[in-house]
């Protein structure tokens, strides 16, 4: 009974979606307030409906109701109950109800909002409106997740066990969270382009909703890197794979959203280029919907795909970003800039840094794609790693250099030597670190210690910038400490994201470089060196979990002194549910460090007894790739609770406006 | 102004991107075309075709050894690191990696069918040109390993 109220709300919700957009389009052409207050009520409503919708999902997951397609397909009573709610969006269908959610909710934010100037209000709820309406169509007539079996099976099929993983379970909601959040940053590029009128307030409103779909999305990608880190058991977090690089696109224009939009609020310049990004960031996350979702490219991370849907992900694809790039083409020559720069300003440093992601983007996009341009050729193939690391590697160089200068630019027209002298200090500390890590990491490598160098240049960078805010040294310790509470949250949550990005720059770099991998076939007793450290094989037990039986080995790992660093105790699981192993990775922190065990397979050894195949890493500063990132979401988290960033309060002199054209 | 700081990085962006295509693209070929197409040593491929029966060998330094046959011709494939789960034997698997000098394929990555119906869409094509193919459509996922970079 919920499961058809489910379903009755659902298609509710997409007949509240279609009045949302017709009303909010209907009212704003006749200056209606009545309508567009309809509208926004349907936006409420549609909220309510798809939330009903989720919520029947996920009691027939925790009831085990395997009347319900989805639920017989990807749960199984034996499940952990935290596994049969994760498994809610571990299907193409519950993904798709997530993705809905998620966009339904912006709309109602967006609805409830205050202060947006009435209008531009209505057009971005009614294009809210208009994009809940093609995903909302698209789960109810080609993906129901509600749909019911005629003939129910006793037991469900259970959710791939590699999903069953507390950091996946949080992944999708954080992930969905961040693409869907660029739709509310799309929905108000689109009002702007019908409005024909882009300024500084209208800047002011992109801010705050990309900086909230940048943090979260910056988690997701976290959260499933770490994922891939430990659970896949290969040791490595990134491996350039399509589904990945799908939710790197929409990061990389994120970010440079995040950065022009700051130059169109305060100085009235980019404009158009604003509104375009803002286009493009959610373009690419409806792409990596698609890609993901469609497996038109082979994945390694290829979980619910269905080919046959996914050409109509590509056609939603097609009539949103479609429409919006074409409403761009024939509007934004009327967004006109009306602030000049110098060549050396922080306008510029902005300028550089939006050209140099945009063109990583469009790299990263390049390569990813490459295996259908070759198959339009009639050959078959696609991109490796080395393509990426070149590529990618080279253009955020030129972007890292220049970083630190960006915060320490006036606006409008910079003292250059300034602040090179300011910087003096951050780049001979930068300098001496990559020669150390040269002479002294051993194998050595030129490559790797730049790439430190870079880190420890964006960390001091930022240092710098942040004393300089404060004053250190220079003024009495209780007057920087009165600085550091007094002065905008905006600026803090600017320096910890560099901050954190010169961490991540720095694990990537160690990580990558000195890496220590090992592996050998050992029976309980003996034991195997990787690198600095010595791991002893002390014993395997069998362990029963709740769906799965288990071998456990402990295994001992000491230093070279002979201290005990941990017993790790990697796990060999065989789920219940179609017999499938997977390996759960013991990590063994020592500082920034982990020891990386993997337990392999069991090998009969000549003479009775067993061996097991022990694979071991030793990832040097590893531990800075997730630390980093949090940082930089934490970051815009605390840039997000700047005052300034409500727009209600709205207590800010007025910017120069970037364009007044007509608005019809 | 903007145009004259675009221009030197959006030609840099593409320098690279040509450059790095050229040195990095790799094709998907089965052992048989592979032969024709003389690959050669070194050069990134994906190398696709059934797993020969009987021919998986698991050494003592955690790797694997097995044959990846088409039709036409077979070669051997020696892989560091855990197989996907359901790597079978005379199953579907696509191995990225390159030959060594010895014609070893050095696998780097094993894509291997995770169900009764899938196979990546490569393999597939590539197997039904040859007429070795008797399945039906694709399905949900399939399982993936990867050894220590």
């Amino acid at each position: 009974m919920i499961t058809e109220f489910g379903s009755f709300a659902l298609v509710l919700a997409l007949c509240l979606s279609m009045a949302q957009a017709g009303l909010s389009f209907v009212g704003r052409a006749r200056r209606d307030v009545i309508l567009t207050g309809a509208a926004e009520g349907a936006a409420l409503a549609a909220f309510v409906c798809v939330a009903a919708g989720s919520v029947a999902l996920i009691h027939a997951f925790v009831t085990s109701d395997f009347s319900v397609l989805n639920v017989a397909e990807n749960s199984h009573t034996e499940k952990p109950l935290i596994y049969k709610i994760a498994g809610a969006w571990g299907s193409h269908e519950g993904s798709i109800l997530l993705w809905c959610f998620a966009l339904t909710a912006y709309g109602c934010a967006a609805a409830l909002a205050r202060g947006l100037p009435w209008d531009l209000k209505a057009l971005t709820v009614g294009t809210q409106g208009a994009l809940g309406t093609l995903f909302i169509g698209y789960m109810v007539l080609a993906s129901n997740p509600l749909l019911r079996l005629a003939s129910p099976p006793v037991e469900g099929r259970s959710l791939n066990p590699l999903l069953q993983d507390p950091a996946l379970a949080a992944h999708p909601p954080f992930l969905y969270a961040g693409y869907v959040g660029l739709s509310v940053v799309f929905s108000l590029a689109v009002a702007a382009l019908i409005e024909g009128r882009v300024d500084s307030a209208w800047a002011r409103w992109v801010r705050p909703w990309t900086l909230a779909a940048w943090s979260l999305l910056t988690v997701g990608i976290t959260l499933g890197s770490f994922w891939a880190y430990y659970e896949l058991g290969w040791g490595g977090w990134w491996f350039w794979d399509p589904v990945e690089n799908a939710s790197l696109m929409p990061w990389l224009m994120a970010t440079a959203l995040l950065h022009s939009a700051v130059v169109t609020e305060k100085r009235g310049a980019l404009a158009a280029w604003t509104v375009f990004l803002a286009i493009a960031a959610f373009t690419l996350s409806m792409l990596g919907a698609f890609l993901v979702r469609s497996g038109v490219l082979t994945s390694v991370h290829a979980f619910a795909v269905d080919p046959r849907r996914g050409i109509l992900l590509l056609a939603i694809l097609a009539a949103a970003s479609g429409s919006a790039f074409a409403l761009f083409a024939w509007r934004a020559p009327l967004l006109k800039d009306q602030s000049a720069f110098a060549p050396i300003s922080r306008e510029s440093a902005l300028v550089l840094n939006n050209i140099i992601l945009a063109a990583v983007a469009t790299t990263v996009l390049a390569g990813t794609l490459w295996p259908l341009i070759l198959e339009a050729f009639g050959r078959q193939g696609g991109v490796g790693a080395p393509y990426y690391n070149l590529v990618v590697g080279v253009l955020m160089a030129v972007a890292f250099v220049i970083l630190p200068a960006g915060p320490l630019l006036a606006w409008k027209r910079a003292d250059a030597l300034a602040v090179l002298r300011r910087l003096s200090l951050a780049a001979g500390i930068a300098l001496a670190a990559g020669l150390i890590v040269f002479s002294l990491a051993s194998p050595r490598r030129a490559v790797a210690a730049m790439q430190v160098a870079a880190g420890v240049w964006l960390v001091a960078g930022a240092v710098e910038e942040a004393a300089g805010r404060l004053r250190a040294f220079r003024v009495p310790l209780a007057e920087s400490g009165r600085r550091l509470r007094g002065l905008p949250r905006g600026a803090w949550g600017m320096t910890l994201a560099h901050l954190g990005l010169g961490l991540f720059v720095m694990g990537a770099a160690f990580e990558s470089a000195w890496r220590v991998e090992g592996a050998a076939v050992i029976s309980p007793g003996s034991g195997l060196d990787l690198g600095a450290y010595r791991l002893t094989l002390l014993s395997v037990d069998d362990r029963a979990g709740p769906n799965y039986d288990a071998e456990r080995g402990v295994i001992r790992v000491v230093d070279k002194n002979g201290s005990l660093v941990c017993d790790a105790t990697p796990e060999r699981r065989t789920y219940d549910t179609g017999g499938q192993t997977t390996s759960k990775v013991a990590l063994c922190p020592k500082g920034l460090d982990d020891v990386y065990i993997v337990l392999g397979e069991r090998r009969a050894v000549a003479g009775g007894g067993s061996a097991w195949l022990v694979r071991a890493f030793w990832n040097p500063w590893v531990r800075l790739l997730f630390v980093g990132p949090i940082l930089m979401a934490l970051g815009g988290a605390l840039s997000l609770s700047d005052r300034r960033m409500r727009i209600a309060d709205g207590r800010r002199s007025v910017a120069p406006t970037a364009a007044l054209a007509p608005a019809e | 102004m903007v145009v004259a700081t675009a221009a030197p990085i959006l030609a840099l962006a593409t320098g690279l991107t040509l450059f790095g295509l050229r040195g990095s693209i790799s094709y998907f070929y089965t052992p048989a075309q592979a032969r024709s197409a003389h690959v050669s040593a070194g050069q990134a491929i994906q190398l696709g075709g059934l797993v020969s029966p009987g021919s998986v060998v698991k050494g003592d330094d955690g790797a694997v050894r097995f044959v990846v046959a088409d039709r036409l011709a077979s070669d051997p494939v020696v892989f560091r690191g855990d197989l996907p789960d359901l790597f079978r034997e005379g199953q579907g698997v696509v191995a990225m990696g390159a030959f060594d000098r010895a014609g070893v394929f050095v696998a780097t990555t094993i894509l291997a069918k995770h169900d009764e119906r899938y196979m990546p869409r490569e393999l597939t094509r590539a197997l039904k040109a040859q007429g070795e193919w008797r399945g039906g459509g694709a399905a949900a996922s399939y399982g993936a390993a990867r050894a220590a970079p």
